[in-house]
């Protein structure tokens, strides 16, 4: 009878759930692609830091790469292409795989930021006593390098979780995909917009307001 | 006891000692002066490798500081050090700074290396503050805790570039003050100064570098009072 509204007005508690859900595989893909960006970034970091021009001319280049084509283009050049080289990876796993390559290249300058924010006479006084090269690196560069550049981690941090998003274009199901398929359904971008608006939100800002606490013991 | 033979250091095609020939002895107070770019901070990093060298040699007790089989971390922790910058560690406590290097170089428990950095705050007269982060602490009380960082690996040797250069001129007496009280306990020092009081009342002897040779060297009385060298006369009568 009336076949408009039931149309117009679909949007269910179910149909929360699914964004929720769909907010998990944001989550999980921000998660994984940006602890394993994070430990490769600071290690290419390191790299950039010691290697001095051999670096600049292998490493350097190649994350350059990653840092300035637009994360869609290297996702859909991936997923088209890696099957070619015989890798059949599904959307996640593309998915994971490129937002990790491009977490790591953001974060090897913020590493080597932090290597540099040490500086030669904190390092000097750390090895005069006695410290060998790796335990300088971990007991001295780490924690105060580290802490210097903690904001501008979150900050990349943060961005990966919102570009993210930009997965869905693979097909994988994360909240802007749920948004999409829900809006199609329902004709209600207003109000679907604003609810996985609000789930970004509430993915971020505990991550900002942890940030800001540790900022603020760290500045004691 | 140290003993430096014929050692040159280049930076590049910059030749910045010139053959240096020195020994220190045990329990001896070494004041090192000259003008700015002599080389009296780069004979302290060739003397502890921090800066390799190019010919000649650097023995402390007996070990080619140089020579490529010698462990530089082991012989280190007989080479304390204080800069002229302080670089407190900013992320530890007075305490945490002091009981680091024990705790991870020379393998010593916690309790124990908190033990020793306890002991050697109170020895540099910062009993008070063990638990206060550096930022909270004067320059002065910072390089005391510089100071108490390089003695918690008990050196025989301390090494001191320009310590109080940094420092606001009202500060600069209480670290003087330690060095003094080291001088007394017996410690080897080799202390880069600007400081010409200090090292008249506290040194055996003092040596005068000019562009990277060592002018003149001797007892105080004689570079204070009656300079062989041309250039010791002209430098001190410029710094008096
Ligand atoms: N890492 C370096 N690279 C290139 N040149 C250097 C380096 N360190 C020192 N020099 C140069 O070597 C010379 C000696 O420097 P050094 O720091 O030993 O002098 P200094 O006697 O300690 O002077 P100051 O009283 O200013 O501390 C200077 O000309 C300086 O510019
Ligand atoms: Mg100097």
């Amino acid at each position: 009878m009336e076949p408009t509204i039931s149309f117009f007005s679909g949007f269910t508690p179910n149909d929360l759930l699914f964004l929720g859900e769909a907010a998990l595989r944001t989550l999980w893909i921000s998660v994984l692609s940006i602890s394993i960006g994070t430990v490769l970034g600071v290690f290419f970091g390191w790299i950039l830091f010691e290697g001095k021009w051999a670096a600049a001319l292998t490493v350097a280049p190649v994350l350059d790469i990653f840092r300035s084509v637009p994360l869609i283009i290297q996702l859909v050049l991936f997923y088209n292409f890696a099957p070619i080289v015989g890798l059949n990876l599904d959307p996640f796993a593309s998915g994971v795989v490129i937002l990790t390559i491009y977490t790591a290249a953001l974060v090897a300058n913020v590493a080597r930021g932090g290597i540099e924010a040490v500086g030669t006479p904190m390092r000097r006084a750390a090895r005069s006593l006695g410290m060998s090269y790796w335990q300088d690196l971990r007991h001295v560069v780490l924690p105060i390098g580290g802490r210097a550049v903690f904001p501008a981690w979150v900050g990349v941090a943060l961005g990966v979780m919102k570009d993210s998003a930009l997965v869905s274009v693979l097909g994988y199901v994360e909240l802007l995909k749920a948004s999409q398929i829900l809006i199609t359904r329902t004709q209600e971008p207003f109000l679907i917009l604003s609810i996985a608006g609000a789930f970004y939100f509430a993915l971020s800002y505990p991550i900002s307001r942890y940030a800001a606490s540790l900022e603020k013991r760290w500045a004691q | 006891m140290i003993q430096i033979r014929d050692l040159h250091k280049y930076f590049g095609t910059l030749h910045v000692l010139k053959g240096i020939d020195l020994d220190v002895d045990k329990g001896e107070v070494l004041s090192v002066i000259g003008a700015s770019g002599s080389g009296k901070s780069t004979l302290l990093y060739c003397i502890n490798g921090l800066e390799p060298i190019q010919q000649g040699s650097v023995e402390v007790d007996g070990t080619d500081v140089h020579a490529k089989g010698t462990d530089i971390n082991k012989l280190r922790q007989q080479l304390g050090m204080v800069f002229q910058q302080w670089n407190s560690f900013p992320h530890l406590t007075a305490l945490e700074n002091v009981a680091l290097a024990p705790k991870i170089v020379k393998g010593k428990s916690k309790a124990e290396a908190r033990e020793i950095a306890a002991q050697q705050l109170k020895h540099v007269g910062l009993g008070e503050k063990l638990d206060v982060y550096p930022s909270a602490l004067s320059g002065g009380q910072q390089q005391r805790l510089a100071i108490a960082r390089a003695l918690a690996m008990e050196p025989e040797y301390m090494l001191f570039d320009e310590a109080t250069s940094a420092l606001d001129p009202e500060l600069v007496g209480e670290v003087l003050e330690t060095m003094r009280m080291l001088a007394e306990e017996g410690m080897t020092m080799i202390c880069v100064t600007h400081e010409m009081g200090f090292a008249r009342d506290v040194s055996d002897r003092v040596a005068f570098f000019h562009q990277g040779v060592m002018e003149e060297i001797g007892p105080p009385a004689q570079i204070f009072g009656d300079a062989q060298s041309e250039h010791t006369r002209k430098f001190l009568a410029n710094v008096r």
